[in-house]
């Protein structure tokens, strides 16, 4: 294995930072949008009121692209600190 | 023939197998449209796809044979992430999500739609605290990783009993699911059918364990999704919806509220159908509402991710990855192809309910005279099953909105009658809807059977077991636990639904924690997982038997949500009885710090 422990540090600091930011974004499009759905709903997007297109579309979409981009960014830190996993 | 599965050959042409596998489905649906315009009937189509389908699958598992442990419960590890997303995604979607989501939502509203939510970002949660870590240690089940994390039989053993009672709620809904297909498409009794479909399902899964299960799903995945997407977008275009329905159904929307003001939708019924199952829409069709309506839908909403993330059939799938890296690529493509279907239920629905409300369609049936919709083929066909009832309560000889009664199932089962499309496209969507229950009771099962093979008899009961006895024990189990469930299943105890969504409150009551600071958390030791899997799972059960058996609800919280009781029961537990005893040894801290760093080699090598 090539690689220090301070070079694992750092990789795993890097990891929780952006699992963290993940979870944040994740906590916005699964919950807040919906509890204030209602409110949403007053505006309107692609036709669909607001908080129903959340619902339907919006946050499912919202959680395909945050998974690609997080393994996007996770695999550059992997590389950074030269773990990559495979 | 099975030589070309065991060889480097068959993964290198994975995508010109199941391309020429598609094209294959494709010619077989267009041969079936062709024999319907012969003048085969209708029943005669709707054998000869499942007949067909299910004889496909099964031999995919014939193919798939092994007497390797490492295929026989990983496949061998040498998944490639994009067909491992797709088998993932069959393996994730049930016989609920194909038949009875798009109804859900049609009856449930905006609160149904709590369920689409859930059942997509808990993906999140997989793929950032629990899948790649889980690749990185090595294990065969999800057991297996609390058993080597914190050490001791105990542990283990309790993780397998959560695992067992989760696994087992939901595969008995999906026995249920395959039973009610294949009695109607086959026309046989629906106990009958339930064996054929747990035929079919061993027949996929008992040869060849995770190895055969993970191709047949491909296989499954491919059929119920363009089952899924072919009818709908058909309908769409036939009814002048616009070609892609999903981005501008936004005015059907609107049309739906306007009419549910002018339709009167809210009244209840006033008359007994008579008829098991079936309802009148209530609930309207965009309303989210604000405070306990909001509590509950993300209550639900969560309950359903932390589900997710800890249901063992769906954690193992990621094990069969080559890499780490190659595990997170699949949970992304597994979300991908999940949201194909996730995002057209919605779509499905508002437009059938918009066939059936709008008056001013050829589709409406509401307002108008009962003799003429009694007129109609795909009324008679469907009352004639019990599927939907009409009961003119005011006498007044119009079709009232609550004097149409329907189960919620016929909102997929029905488009294409409803939008008038051919016979074909029936028979499809109930290839599809068996794919789909298929595919999800086979990850159940084997995820069931491998961990009462594994870790209860090899780690626990007998260590010294040969590689022989080991698989000969594991297919024992298989067919053992298959038979009850359908048994159980003949029995219909409970509706599909109820018993999917139990499934995701225990895992989540007894497993999320455990699992997630097993990685996250290196005090986490030992007492605190037994507490924390312990304390959960009884706090989430005790809820659940105190609320089913009517007790009143702690803030709205119902049987649906009862992870909401166990989850935090669980984290308390873990957490308290971690730092009240002693921190772990050297060696598990460095396994944990091990397991967090991508590269390298697996925790646990296991290549006996």
């Amino acid at each position: 294995m090539a690689n220090n422990s301070e070079n694992r540090v750092m990789h795993w600091k890097k990891t929780r930072n952006l699992t963290i930011i993940v979870l944040i974004l994740w906590f916005v499009f699964a919950f807040l949008v919906h509890w204030f759905a209602k409110t949403l709903n007053g505006g309107s997007f692609l036709g669909f009121p607001v908080g129903y297109y959340f619902a339907v579309q919006g946050s499912l979409a919202i959680f395909v692209i945050l998974i690609f981009g997080q393994n996007w960014l996770q695999d550059r830190i992997d590389e950074d600190c030269g773990l990559r996993g495979d | 023939m099975a030589m070309k599965f065991a060889e480097g050959g068959f993964i290198n042409n994975l995508p010109k197998i199941y391309g020429t596998y598609t094209g294959g489905f494709i010619i077989f649906i267009l041969l079936m449209a062709i024999l319907e315009q012969l003048g085969v009937s209708a029943a005669t189509i709707g054998i000869l796809f499942v007949a067909f389908t299910v004889c496909i699958y099964a031999a995919i598992g014939w193919l798939s044979r092994t007497m390797q442990v490492d295929a026989y419960y990983v496949a061998g590890r040498e998944v490639p992430p994009v067909f491992n997303g797709m088998a993932t995604a069959a393996d994730w979607m049930s016989g609920a999500s194909f038949v009875a989501l798009a109804g859900g939502i049609y009856f449930g509203g905006h609160g149904y739609l709590a369920f689409v939510v859930g059942w997509t970002g808990g993906y999140v949660l997989v793929n950032s605290l629990m899948a790649p870590y889980l690749r990185k240690f090595g294990c065969y089940t999800v057991p297996d990783f609390i058993g080597t994390r914190y050490g001791g039989n105990m542990a283990r053993l309790i993780a397998t009993v959560v695992l067992v009672v989760a696994s087992f709620t939901y595969v008995t809904a999906q026995i249920n699911a395959t039973g009610t297909i294949a009695s109607r498409a086959l026309l046989i009794p629906f106990e009958v059918g339930v064996w054929f479909g747990l035929l079919g399902i061993l027949l996929c899964s008992m040869l060849g364990g995770m190895r055969a299960v993970t191709w047949t799903q491909v296989a499954q995945y491919i059929v119920l999704i363009i089952a899924y997407l072919v009818p709908v977008i058909w309908m769409s275009n036939v009814q002048g919806f616009g070609i892609i329905p999903h981005f501008s159904y936004g005015d059907a929307v609107a049309r739906i509220g306007e009419l549910e003001g002018l339709l009167g939708v809210g009244a209840a019924a006033e008359a007994d159908p008579g008829v098991r199952g079936v309802r009148v829409l209530t609930t309207l069709h965009n309303d989210p509402g604000t405070g306990m309506a909001s509590w509950k839908f993300v209550t639900l909403a969560f309950c359903m991710m932390a589900g997710t993330a800890s249901l063992p059939h769906i954690l193992m799938r990621y094990f069969t990855t080559p890499s780490v890296r190659d595990a997170r690529k699949s949970v992304s493509w597994s979300l991908l192809f999940i949201f194909l279907l996730y995002f057209t239920a919605p779509a499905l629905a508002t437009l059938t309910k918009l066939q059936v409300l709008d008056p001013e369609l050829a589709t409406g049936i509401i307002g108008k005279s009962i003799e003429d919709v009694m007129a109609l083929e795909w009324i008679q066909n469907w009352a004639a099953v019990n599927f939907l009832a009409i009961v003119d309560s005011n006498a007044n000889g119009l079709l009232e909105i609550n004097e149409f009664f329907m189960r919620p199932d016929i909102v997929v089962l029905a488009t294409p009658e409803i939008a008038g499309l051919p016979y074909v496209i029936s028979g499809l969507v109930a290839a599809g809807g068996m794919a789909a229950a298929m595919s999800t009771a086979d990850g159940l099962l084997l995820a069931i059977a491998n961990a009462l093979s594994h870790d209860l008899y090899y780690k626990i009961i007998d260590p010294k077991a040969d590689t022989r006895t080991r698989l000969i024990v594991a297919r024992v189990l298989l067919i053992v636990i298959g038979a009850l469930a359908a048994m159980v299943a003949s029995l219909r105890l409970t509706g599909i639904l109820g018993a999917v969504a139990w499934a995701f409150d225990f895992a989540a009551s007894g497993l999320f924690f455990p699992l997630v600071l097993g990685v996250w958390w290196k005090r986490a030791n030992r007492a605190g997982a037994i507490a924390g899997m312990v304390f959960g799972f009884l706090a989430g059960t005790a809820y659940l038997y105190y609320v089913y058996t009517g007790g009143s609800e702690w803030f709205g919280i119902d049987h649906l949500r009862f992870a909401i009781i166990g989850m935090p029961v669980s984290l308390v537990a873990m957490v308290v009885v971690s730092l009240m005893t002693e921190e772990p040894d050297a060696e598990t801290q460095a396994m944990v710090d091990e397991v967090r760093v991508p590269s390298g080699r697996a925790i646990l090598d296991q290549k006996d």
